[in-house]
């Protein structure tokens, strides 16, 4: 078994990184450390989207296809960080004005709107 | 040879990266051990030839998001968590989910197939054996900077120019939710 990563190997590790994630965001309770683990899930779907990206251009070279435009994945994945950015942003400020107003941010204690 | 290298370090080195950052107690030791994590995404990156995407993993995520993160964690002077590594029902749920979905996706994985009939039939007509296609190795131009550039001037001008408007939201809305607000 040779040791050069195919793409199985990038889809195992970004699996592997996402599942770290989510089981990040049901076991933590300090909110930003919640926070910390959604970005890990996104950098791990990030991952697989470069990977898969990668894959159909690599395949469209090897079928003499045209190259051009074959491989959105990239793109998207451009787009995935900003839009990360822009929620890392609006969600420390909300975790900041919640801790303004409770000096708490223990997501178990998060219960107002319960019934 | 050299990505398979980096390719080993890098995913070794992501995978400790996310296991600190749901083990440590401390939020400031969790938050490093996602940076080491971001890194090596980024150098995941440059083992699948995707250049400027590993520059803009390490100047948005490592170098703008995580030093926002460590900002508030200092600002908020949190104490550590007191009993993390104990092994209750919901913890022992949360491991088994996570083993659940790693299993289901790795079955889904093996059984799919990155070529078509079709391409199957052309590429042993070109007398190309499947087993010798490597697909994420060699050159990977779609990564660089010269092409992204030019989609996202033609092809992906309209998301641009949304994301801009999406950043400005961001920013505006940041501002009005931290700041002080006085009722009178």
């Amino acid at each position: 078994m040779s040791l050069e990563p195919t793409i199985l190997s990038y889809l195992a590790v970004s699996v592997i990184m996402f599942v770290l994630g989510a089981v990040g965001v049901m076991i933590r309770r300090n909110a930003i450390v919640v926070f910390m683990c959604v970005e890990l899930m996104l950098n791990a779907v990030n991952l697989s989207l470069v990977a898969f990206s990668k894959m159909h251009y690599v395949k469209a070279q090897l079928l003499s296809e045209s190259s051009e435009h074959v491989a959105p994945g990239s793109m998207l994945v451009f787009f995935v960080m900003c839009v990360a950015a822009a929620e890392a942003v609006v969600g420390l400020s909300i975790i900041i004005s919640l801790f303004r107003n409770r000096l708490d941010i223990d997501i178990n204690n998060m219960n107002i709107f319960k019934w | 040879m050299l990505e398979t290298v980096l390719f080993w370090v890098f995913a070794a080195l992501g995978i400790a990266g996310g296991i600190g950052l749901i083990l440590n107690r401390n939020p400031i030791y969790s938050a490093l051990s996602l940076i080491l994590n971001f890194f090596s995404i980024a150098g995941l990156y440059l083992a699948l030839s995707a250049e400027f995407l590993a520059a803009i993993q390490i100047l948005v995520y490592a170098g703008a998001i995580m030093v926002l993160f460590l900002f508030v964690i200092m600002l908020l002077n949190l104490q550590e968590e007191k009993i993390e590594l104990s092994f209750d029902a919901k913890r022992g749920l949360a491991f088994i989910l996570g083993l659940a979905f790693i299993a289901e996706m790795f079955y889904v994985f093996r059984s799919l197939s990155p070529f078509s009939e079709d391409e199957v039939a052309k590429l042993s007509a070109q007398d190309v054996a499947l087993s010798d296609i490597n697909l994420v190795a060699g050159q990977f131009t779609l990564g660089q900077v010269e092409p992204i550039g030019e989609q996202l001037m033609t092809t992906y001008l309209f998301p641009f120019e949304m994301i801009s408007v999406i950043l400005l939201a961001a920013l505006v809305g940041a501002i009005v939710v931290a700041r002080k607000h006085t009722y009178q």
